[in-house]
């Protein structure tokens, strides 16, 4: 039983962090841009969001909004660097993420924010829609766990068909064609500088989402937070490509990003109730990063 | 059509590798015209074409499009009059994109991108046409990946690409030199057929003389970032190989021989 609570516990995280996943996904994959801005900017929004809640006493929904703006900006910021500065794409991201610690340490004016939903009088998303339910199953102690579930996956699914609609739209394909060719898509008269902007803005802005969401959800929010987040978004990746044919559509695609960030704190879950250490984990994850990216290599059938 | 006026242009100013690249470029390029222009490796043939699509910038003289000075544009903006083949097949699409993706992206040259579809059903259709003209069996692949795609199919479907929405002027940087002889005949042919039914403005990078001669009409040919030879209509009719390669002895001396002109 024990295990099994572990493991839905690890499916609800994981639909929160797949929101990051996806908006990995945009940057690493469609963009072909390795963006380092999102360890910043997924502390960002929870730190955005955490504050907006606890110092204002804002709606919780209001300040996801915030979140994922405030992610926006700071993909925006990277992508400035990146195509008006001529600064190389990694270092434009980590020179982003640098500066946002000191931002998120100004915005929440102390490393750790906790949303305190019992005695502050204050509320996140989860104990609002939590609190529309019957007393008899809100008694339930496994109704958060649910509940944060049932969020995760509507987040999710409105996510991926604002996606799916966008990468299908002029400025999408466009969008998708500077990660793909950008000499010839410059040639068919796109401005490449502001397709990179806009898909690190909307990478980031998700990202920033996810942020806020994970903050509410665990009440509290960390400038720490962020930290292995791109690494994180990759391993979801790879792990939801490894159960992935080539030749599927987008929404599969994005369906099974999700699907690996799942899998990815199930794992996590499973090795900590063997006994390793939560201290080890970024370890287990780029290390499973590493023999993902590596696979095509060492079996020498890659073909691109 | 297209008018290119003392164009100058050096690339690494001032270093160990500066190349006067182009050193006085004059052109004019009637409506209609279909140019062909040869010369030796560093010639700046390939310079001027990409001077033409703001590729680089000029460092003193004027492009003028279609009664418009482009000169200070960047290269997207000027992509709304011209339509371009590149010499390396892999330039031209988008590999991991679908065909009729790409076409779409091609058919919106120079058109803001917003949030309408991508592509639509009747462009479809449209594309499905276009490309059964090609006769290469693309068009019952459209929803492939171009990746897929051979270098002269993929050649043929950026030659279609660069069409589709009429160019003022169709620009093609020795387009069929990285395709074995066969597939490059065939890709010529197909530009041949592109441009005299599309009555296109057309200017030709190419190394092989014979094509120069027999295509188009109207001849350049260029050194040491000059246009050195201009000829066309009954003149150039008249050209034979020879003739070309006496003119190039004369303001090379010789050095010729070294170079990779085709005589084929």
């Amino acid at each position: 039983m024990n295990i099994l609570m572990a493991i839905l516990g690890a499916v609800s995280q994981g639909l929160l962090w797949a929101i990051m996943a996806l908006g990995v996904y945009i940057t690493f994959k469609i963009l072909n841009f390795a963006d380092m801005t999102c360890d910043g900017s997924f502390a960002l929004g929870g730190c955005v969001s955490a504050v907006f809640i606890v110092s204002f006493g804002w709606n919780p929904y209001l300040s996801l909004l915030a979140a994922f703006i405030a992610g926006g900006i700071a993909g925006g910021v990277t992508g400035l660097l990146h195509t008006k500065l001529k600064i190389p794409a990694i270092l434009s991201g980590i020179l982003t993420m640098i500066s946002l610690y000191s931002i998120n340490l100004r915005i929440a004016g102390q490393a750790n924010t906790p949303i305190n939903t019992r005695t502050q009088g204050i509320d996140t998303i989860v104990t609002l829609i939590t609190n529309l339910l019957p007393e008899e199953i809100r008694k339930n102690a496994n109704t958060t766990t649910f509940v944060t579930m049932a969020i995760g996956v509507v987040f999710v699914a409105v996510c991926i068909g604002i996606l799916y609609w966008f990468f299908g739209t002029e400025m999408g394909s466009a969008v998708r064609a500077t990660g793909s060719n950008e000499a010839m898509i410059r040639a068919l008269g796109v401005n490449t500088d502001r397709m990179k902007i806009i898909g690190l803005v909307l990478g980031n802005a998700l990202v920033g989402l996810s942020g806020a969401l994970v903050a509410q959800s665990q009440k509290v929010a960390d400038v720490g937070m962020g930290q292995g987040t791109i690494v994180i978004g990759l391993a979801s990746i790879v792990i939801g490509e490894v159960f992935l044919g080539k030749k599927l559509n987008f929404a599969a695609k994005l369906i099974f990003t999700v699907l690996g960030s799942i899998l990815y704190r199930i794992v996590v879950a499973v090795v900590l109730q063997l006994g390793l250490k939560s201290s080890d984990l970024k370890m287990l994850t780029a290390i499973i990063v590493a023999i993902a990216l590596s696979v095509p290599v060492l079996s020498k059938k890659h073909v691109d | 059509m297209l008018k290119i006026t003392d164009v100058y242009k050096t690339f690494n100013t001032g270093t160990i590798n500066e190349k006067k690249a182009l050193q006085g470029v004059n052109l004019h390029v009637h409506p209609g015209d279909f140019i062909t222009i040869i010369g030796g490796n560093g010639a700046g043939k390939s310079t001027v074409l990409n001077m033409i699509a703001g590729v680089y910038m000029v460092d003193s003289g004027s492009i003028v499009l279609d009664g418009k000075d482009v000169s200070k544009y960047p290269e997207y903006k000027r992509a709304e009059y011209l339509g371009r083949v590149f010499q390396d097949p892999m330039r031209g699409t988008a590999a991991d994109m679908e065909i009729q993706e790409n076409l779409a992206l091609a058919f919106r040259r120079g058109k803001k991108r917003g949030l309408g579809w991508g592509i639509t059903k009747e462009e479809k259709a449209l594309y499905h046409d276009a490309l059964k003209r090609l006769d290469l069996g693309l068009e019952d692949r459209m929803t492939s990946k171009v990746g897929l795609l051979s270098g002269g199919q993929r050649q043929a479907l950026t030659l279609l690409m660069a069409s589709l929405k009429k160019p003022k002027v169709l620009l093609l940087d020795e387009h069929t030199a990285a395709l074995d002889p066969k597939t490059a005949k065939k890709v010529l042919d197909l530009t041949e057929s592109i441009i005299a039914d599309n009555k296109l403005t057309a200017l030709m990078v190419t190394h092989n003389m014979k094509d120069a001669i027999r295509l188009g009409n109207r001849l350049i040919m260029m050194h040491e970032g000059r246009i050195i030879y201009d000829v066309s209509g009954e003149e150039k009719k008249k050209l034979e190989v020879s003739d070309l390669l006496q003119k190039f002895e004369e303001v090379s001396g010789g050095e010729f021989a070294n170079d990779r002109m085709m005589l084929a």
